[in-house]
């Protein structure tokens, strides 16, 4: 075969991995939208936890700074947890229904079901900020012009892979009830560690340290940093590329593995 | 796409000296088998035969803990080797809220060519639920809808795992004849049944497989001539001993009424004059193909460790 087909081979094949994620993130959205619902649950909660927990909190809603930080901590905690619960447990649940190993038999390779998944769930995180950006700008002293805001969504998405694929790992690895505990722990664990929770300025030096090695840690610097302005340490973008290279490979190689839930 | 379309002649799929082991169970023992285009093969075998592990194996859900799994050519965990093969979900596993229209074009969406998907709505009678989501199907309903999800793709290989099963006569039925259909049509149709009845009707070529192991392999009335067995009743008190004459596989009893399983009636009954044992009211005739499943299979769980992994020729 002539170097020029197989370069023609392989861009057939990558168009069609392409086109039949569209065709997943599709379908998936679908049967999320006709459980209308989960969708407004989903796009609401972020919004209201900012009225709850940062609006009532004059010195840091009535601080620019502070306040822009506490909405993009917020954002990042929303966007993680979307990604934990809706890969994770919606993961877990599926290998568990007999449509799940059906999907296995249909021609099609394994990214296209993590990158379908990935398109939909995390459109839906993503959309789900713009109530916290709303409300925010009304509520709180928070300030960024359209173009930071704009700038601050699309750090949001990119830095959003690591936690998505967290939740695909753990979704790949145990049963949906195993998979509800693990997914509270690590987003607990998760959130307060990178400071998402307390600003990590609050935290003790061993803390801040073990913080950098965190996907919300880096990704609320990254986030920041669009939304903000000011230095951006090297770690955070770094950081970030790491996990996703690592939790994607690691993703992959679970998918292909798996045959379905394992019972002894 | 060349290596999806073999040559007449050489088989769609095979496994080739293949065990599958799940934890310490041992599921597929040594199992060689051709799936040669053109025909309707029946698997036959009790529960936990290892009729679904074998279809997993070629429809690329599970690999083999040893030995050799090809389908086109390939690996059946290459998705391009799955391009021609045609699966059914358990109708239980359908998502609920997509309606029947949308899960024919989701299925459609994998493949590089489909069938005209009127005609298939026609023929499996999807018509009247197009617009249905499918949690509000009916059993049947449902059933009809994920076996016709297996020739969406106008595959030249099927595989149906219990198609029919818990549906009424006339159901089932139905789904007979769209399947002769299809057949009809070019593809090749692998069909798993515990329905004697289903394979009897459907199968040209069956595979009797018990505790992991092909028990045999053949059309149909090779299968029943395999088992060699003709059945001969008398009354007797001494069914032990009579039971000890040569060719005798198996007997029942009944009291006095015992049924000899034998390998040639007529030698049988030669050996039988000739031990001058008592007798009478003798009844010789021919194996159903459910008797032959029972001697293969019961053979199959007496024998700890047979000596080849295939019985068939």
């Amino acid at each position: 075969m002539s170097t020029t087909a197989w370069t023609r081979g392989s861009a057939n094949r990558i168009g069609r991995a392409v086109r039949l994620s569209g065709v997943h993130a599709r379908f998936n959205l679908l049967e999320t939208v006709r459980v209308p619902i989960a969708i407004i649950g989903s796009l609401v909660f972020p919004a209201l936890a900012l009225v709850f927990f940062v609006v009532p909190q004059r010195g840091v809603a009535a601080d620019p700074v502070f306040a822009t930080q506490a909405v993009i901590s917020l954002s990042v905690f929303a966007v993680m947890s979307n990604g934990l619960f809706g890969f994770g447990i919606s993961l877990a649940e599926s290998r568990e229904k007999p449509w799940d190993p059906y999907l296995r038999t249909l021609p099609a390779p394994g990214i296209v079901r993590i990158a379908g998944l990935v398109v939909a769930t995390g459109g839906l995180g993503i959309l789900a900020i713009l109530p916290v950006v709303f409300v925010g700008a009304l509520l709180t002293e928070a300030q960024a012009t359209p173009g930071r805001i704009a700038l601050g969504l699309i750090a949001l998405a990119t830095t959003a892979l690591p936690t998505m694929l967290i939740g695909i790992v753990i979704g790949l690895t145990f049963p949906s009830k195993a998979a509800i505990a693990i997914v509270q722990v690590v987003m607990f664990a998760f959130g307060f560690g990178g400071g998402l929770f307390l600003p990590p300025l609050l935290f003790p030096d061993w803390l801040d340290s073990v913080s950098r090695f965190l996907p919300t840690r880096e990704a609320r610097e990254l986030v920041v940093w669009a939304v903000q302005g000011g230095d951006l340490e090297w770690w955070a973008p770094v950081g970030i590329a790491s996990w996703s290279v690592v939790l994607l490979v690691v993703a992959l190689v679970l998918f292909r593995r798996d045959e379905g839930r394992r019972f002894r | 796409m060349t290596t999806s379309t073999p040559r007449a002649g050489t088989p769609l799929a095979r496994l080739d000296g293949v065990s599958r082991r799940f934890g310490d169970t041992l599921a597929l023992d040594d199992v060689t088998l051709e799936i040669a285009p053109g025909c309707i093969l029946g698997l036959l075998g009790p529960n936990g035969a290892g009729k679904s592990t074998i279809l997993s194996l070629l429809d690329g859900r599970r690999r083999p803990t040893s030995g050799r799994v090809e389908l086109f050519g390939r690996s059946p965990s290459d998705p391009v080797a799955r391009q021609r093969l045609g699966c059914t979900p358990q109708e239980t596993g359908l998502p609920d809220t997509l309606r029947v229209s949308e899960v024919i074009d989701f299925v459609g969406a994998h493949f590089e060519q489909t069938t005209e998907t009127t005609s298939l709505v026609e023929e499996f009678g999807l018509a009247p639920i197009l617009k249905k989501q499918t949690g509000a199907l009916s059993g049947g309903q449902r059933r009809r809808l994920a076996v016709a999800l297996a020739f969406v793709g106008n595959p030249r290989l099927v595989l149906l795992d219990e198609p029919t099963t818990g549906l009424d006569v006339e159901a089932r039925h139905t789904l007979w004849d769209a399947l002769r259909r299809q057949h009809d049509r070019g593809a090749t149709i692998v069909v798993t049944s515990h329905y004697l009845e289903e394979i009897e009707a459907l199968a040209e070529r069956v595979v009797v497989v018990g505790a992991g192991r092909v028990l045999a392999d053949g059309t149909l009335a090779e299968i029943i001539g395999r088992a060699g067995l003709q059945r001969v009743s008398i009354t007797t008190s001494e069914a032990q001993r009579i039971a000890r004459l040569p060719g005798v596989v198996r007997h029942e009893r009944d009291g006095d009424d015992v049924t000899f399983w034998v390998r040639d009636s007529d030698v049988f009954v030669r050996e039988l004059i000739r031990s001058d044992l008592p007798f009478r009211g003798i009844a010789v005739r021919g194996a159903t193909l459910e008797e032959a499943f029972v001697t293969l299979t019961g053979a199959a769980e007496a024998a700890t460790r047979p000596s080849t992994g295939r019985t068939a020729a």
